[in-house]
């Protein structure tokens, strides 16, 4: 689904490299976390797959289903069925949440040249979703993400990536500023759409998310580099023991 | 172009038939006393310290420069409300006044034949008013000169909101005096739509009493114009005033709005949306003077701008002596959508009582990277996204408008205009 190959970022405005060569390929219908130190480069990662600005590519590639996402735009990379889920929502105000869902869901259907979607389908669809993950009319007509708390800006994250289907999924720590009964909620909404196609990667610092979210491969991220890949097991022995010892054994 | 000398400039803009041509001793005398107050006070000029961001040329000059378009592309509250009052090329079509419950609608042509008493308490006295401590010798002219306007009065609920549309073509220059009074527990709306002409110079003075309420609804989109507009308002005890403009038009347009506090525990509210692109250069103008106890005052401006737009502010609070528990409220902010735009504020305070609170903010700034890559990022393409977050910054002023149905109309109509350009 998505194979990323030496990958080396440096900050536009500064000569400081963050990822210095990543690999990973990431099959479909697969579960991958990152975790990692902070500073490691795991939302670097996120950010420059979606294609936020303020980053330079200097080596490598990272390729969707065979298409070069490195040279799309960020609204293409969406089309072609990349999401992520960001670790802090932007808030909209003025700008209701229904409104920009359906911009969304017809903007991606016009860039792939698919027709759009019905006002009476969409509000019959999205509504469906939306008590799927406990979130109410109040919550759909209420401005993008304005006066949400932590666990609803979250929430609104899983039900965008429910509206769009993408294939891909990152979530960047979605667990962060959760509390254990949202966790569970967003990791239900997560479940929800996994159907043995659709690829997800979990970024996280802590196995916690884990366990409500099951990966099939764990990889270890640190200095810019993915250092040690595994089972679930990689997950726990960081739980246990930190990552001092992945480090030292790295280094 | 060279600026006239401004007595020249005021003979030449006077001696036309257009002076003093009511009857009725009122108006004559009123009509004299605000052509000698224009002469006296000069036409505005570019040193002048409110003219310091506008240039008064377009406004003051003899000829129309501009041919203004038939109608604009997108309408809005076309054949939606019941009472219209509709004005071509400058001129009232006074046989298409609507009949209105708890309302009287005039034609200021007639004013003087019908002897209508509340006219001569208002007409060119609210503007005298609004000439200190800024002088507004453009609109002293205008009460000088205009024979047409509306004269409408509330005497009671007004349930559904009056619209007046101006349609025009070529090179009309249209003089527009409008009279507004709103009685005790009385409440209108009124709309205005379309433009009077390629130069518009229009007045309106609005006189609202204790318990009375008046909103004003504004739209300038027509392109080919140069506007100047007056509102006058005096405004009583337990009252509201609210006023909202929304332009999107107009190579230059330059509203002012001059609001005085006479009764206490009022609010006033006057807020403006403003999309400039291009040859366009659009100028609020605000003051507000509290001179009652625990009245609240907003100002709410924003404009988006690109491709070199001009936006201007300039807004003030007058807080007397004796205007305890005064709440003013004042911001404007600007989008700038690129580095050819302008955005030029000065937001002033004066205060003389010392149990207030005033808040005034101003800024100028960029589009916000963080949340045009939130939207791009869920697909929507990057023009579509500026759109949704101009709509955005919009929403505060829009916000001001108290009728919903109001409001939606005008967001409607922004989101048409966002996509048709």
């Amino acid at each position: 689904m998505l194979e990323i190959k030496n990958l080396q970022v440096q900050l536009e405005e500064e000569d400081k490299q963050i990822l210095k060569g990543v690999d990973l390929s990431l099959e479909a219908g697969k579960v991958h976390a990152i975790m990692g130190p902070n500073g490691s480069g795991k939302s670097t990662l996120s950010y420059v797959l979606s294609g936020k600005g303020g980053y330079e590519v200097t080596a490598g590639s990272a390729h969707l289903e065979g298409n070069d996402i490195l040279s799309m735009e960020p609204e293409e990379r969406a089309a072609a069925g990349l999401f992520l889920a960001f670790q802090y929502p932007v808030e909209i105000p003025g700008v209701g949440n229904m409104t920009f869902l359906r911009t969304a869901v017809n903007s991606q259907r016009k860039l792939r040249g698919e027709p759009e979607m019905s006002a009476g389908e969409f509000l019959k669809v999205v509504r469906a979703k939306a008590k799927d993950l406990k979130i109410d009319a109040e919550m759909l007509k209420r401005p993008v993400n304005v006066g949400f708390s932590g666990g609803e800006k979250k929430r609104n994250e899983i039900l965008q990536m429910a509206m769009l289907e993408p294939k891909m999924c990152i979530l960047d720590e979605t667990d962060s500023g959760l509390d254990v009964d949202a966790m569970k909620l967003v990791a239900q909404g997560v479940n929800a759409l996994r159907d043995g196609k659709r690829t997800f990667l979990v970024i996280t610092h802590y196995q916690r998310l884990l366990d409500h979210i099951k990966p099939d491969v764990v990889h270890i991220m640190a200095a810019g580099r993915i250092i040690k890949s595994g089972g679930p097991e990689l997950a726990l022995q960081v739980e246990n023991n930190g990552y001092s010892d992945l480090l030292e054994g790295s280094a | 172009m060279v600026l006239p000398s401004s007595e020249a400039a005021t003979r030449s803009a006077m001696h036309d038939d257009g002076l003093i041509s009511s009857p009725g001793a009122w108006a004559k005398e009123v009509r004299q006393s605000a052509a000698e107050r224009a002469q006296n006070q000069g036409l505005p000029e570019r040193r002048d310290e409110y003219w310091k961001y506008t240039r008064p040329d377009f406004f003051v000059q003899e000829s129309v420069t501009l041919e203004a378009q038939v109608s604009p592309k997108i309408q809005i509250f076309n054949n939606q409300l019941k009472a219209e009052i509709l004005f071509e090329n400058a001129v009232l079509a006074a046989e298409t006044l609507p009949k209105v419950a708890n309302c009287s609608i005039e034609s200021l042509d007639d004013a003087a034949d019908l002897d209508l008493h509340w006219v001569s308490d208002i007409y060119g006295k609210l503007e005298l008013a609004g000439q200190y401590p800024v002088r507004r010798s453009l609109a002293a002219l205008n009460t000088a000169k205009a024979s047409q306007g509306v004269l409408v009065h509330a005497t009671g609920q007004v349930s559904d909101p009056i619209r007046i549309h101006a349609v025009c073509a070529g090179r009309t220059d249209a003089i527009i005096h409008h009279v507004v009074k709103v009685d005790a527990g009385a409440s209108v709306t009124l709309i205005e739509t379309g433009q009077y002409g390629a130069r518009c110079n229009v007045v309106m003075e609005v006189e609202v009493a204790d318990t009375g309420h008046f909103h004003h609804i504004r739209v300038q989109d027509d392109h080919e114009i140069h506007a100047l507009t007056h509102i006058f308002a005096r405004i009583g005890a337990d009252s509201t005033f609210k006023s909202f403009t929304m332009t999107s038009g107009g190579k230059m347009t330059r509203n002012e709005c001059i609001l005085e506090l006479i009764g206490d525990n009022s609010a006033v509210s006057v807020a403006g949306a403003c999309l400039g692109d291009n040859d366009f250069h659009h100028d609020d103008t605000v003051f507000i003077t509290h001179d009652a106890v625990n009245c609240e005052s907003r100002q709410v401006f924003k404009k988006v701008l690109r491709n070199g737009a001009v936006g201007v502010f300039q807004g003030k609070i007058l807080v007397k002596a004796g205007a305890q528990k005064t709440d003013g409220y004042q911001i404007s902010q600007s989008l700038l959508l690129d580095e050819d735009s302008q955005f030029l504020a000065k937001p002033e305070l004066e205060i003389y009582a010392d149990d207030v609170a005033c808040s005034h903010g101003s800024t100028c700034g960029a589009i916000d990277e963080q949340a045009l890559f939130y939207l791009r990022s869920r697909g929507i393409p990057e023009a579509k996204a500026v759109d949704l977050l101009t709509l955005s910054f919009m929403a505060q002023a829009i916000e001001e408008i108290e009728d919903s149905k109001i409001s939606a109309a005008i967001l409607n109509h922004l989101t048409d205009t966002l996509e048709a350009r």
